[in-house]
């Protein structure tokens, strides 16, 4: 394997790895906060999810584009 | 499929290629049969599937909805009148709860928004293969059937709310108003040009990222399915390896597809909920 290739699969798993490391600090820590807001006043929970489940889509959206793109160069480009 | 791909790389890049309408190289216009083809049509070069299955399915959204209010009783909402009370009654919600100036006009907005994006994502849910190879029976090259997972098209729809988004902030602060905001934010009138700078990121990013989230949500979603649908296709006979590679491709993408099922609706309706507070922030008039 010559080096270009080798190096497009080092990319593609860097980008894997550092996308899914930040949403997962990320999500943890919302999920925590939801969890901890719920405990502290359940009756908001119906609005706390509405807004938990905005933000996770904000955060689970930059990993799942790493996702695709390191796929993407894994192997149709590689 | 029409030209019957070979290697995975030329499988994948079968599926990501848009059936595209423009200028060949030879002058004459048509449809571009290879991905060079479609690459050198430049500008003017229209993405047939995308806009015909975005309109197709913009047209059942409107058909369920009209067919809904035709047929509609006072007494108790049965089937398909139930649904769409239902979804109006939670589009309402989501923008008494976020919008907080009056206008009449982003309530149907988001409802409109919300469908049509979530029956395109929708479209991701479909087998990755069947839709291209029916098409390739037809006779048409290329064919993708989720439009979300164009860029051009999410492009549009951000761009579309951009342009409310600028139009609502002249109408209601006036020209001199919206300079104001984007001029004299944070640091005062002494720091125009920082103020500038930051509010105008600020500004240009609200489509990009709108409209790059949903795109490259559906895009990565379409790709790992493509992917997944690879590991049949490694199919050499009744060996343990090709029966456990095809068995874990219908596990696999039945996974993937009920995790899906999350990420379309979730990402409709992110898409719903920011338009409506990008709406709202240019309502707000501070200062």
């Amino acid at each position: 394997m010559d080096m270009a290739h080798a190096l497009l699969y080092i990319a593609g798993a860097l980008m894997m790895g550092l996308g899914a490391l930040g949403a997962a600090v990320g999500i943890g820590i919302l999920g925590g906060r939801f969890l901890e807001g719920a405990a502290r006043q359940p009756e908001l929970i119906p609005m706390l999810r509405t807004q938990f489940f905005v933000v996770m889509g904000l955060v689970d959206a930059v990993p799942m584009i790493a996702v695709g793109i390191a796929m993407y160069v894994l192997f149709a480009v590689a | 499929m029409a030209s019957e791909p070979h290697t995975s790389a030329e499988y994948i890049k079968h599926h990501l290629q848009n059936l595209t309408y423009g200028k060949l190289p030879d002058g004459t216009w048509g449809i571009a049969h290879t991905h060079e083809q479609a690459k050198a049509m430049g500008f003017w070069a229209l993405n047939l599937d995308t806009l015909s299955v975005s309109l197709l399915l913009g047209l059942i959204f409107i058909f369920i909805f009209r067919l809904a209010a035709k047929n509609i009783s006072a007494g108790i909402p049965v089937g398909l009148q139930n649904f769409c009370e239902w979804s109006v009654e939670f589009v309402d919600n989501n923008v008494r709860g976020s919008f907080s100036a009056k206008n009449d006009m982003v309530a149907p907005l988001a409802l409109t928004i919300f469908f049509w994006i979530f029956l395109m994502n929708l479209m991701d849910l479909l087998p990755v293969d069947y839709v291209p190879f029916l098409m390739g029976k037809l006779g048409v090259p290329f064919f993708r059937i989720v439009p979300s997972a164009d860029p051009n098209a999410t492009f549009g729809m951000a761009i579309g709310v951009f342009l409310l988004i600028l139009y609502y902030s002249i109408k209601i602060k006036g020209i001199g108003g919206f300079i104001g905001e984007l001029t004299l934010q944070p640091f005062g009138k002494w720091g125009m040009p920082a103020n500038l700078l930051l509010e105008g990121v600020n500004l240009i990013a609200k489509p990009i990222s709108l409209a790059l989230r949903l795109f490259g949500n559906m895009y990565a979603g379409e790709m790992i399915f493509i992917l997944i649908a690879l590991m049949g296709g490694a199919w050499v006979g009744l060996t343990p390896g090709g029966v456990t590679l095809y068995g874990s491709q219908i596990l696999l993408s039945l996974g993937w597809a009920i995790f899906h099922v999350l990420i379309v609706t979730l990402q409709a309706f992110i898409f719903m909920v920011l338009t409506v507070v990008y709406l709202d922030m240019a309502h707000q008039e501070h200062h």
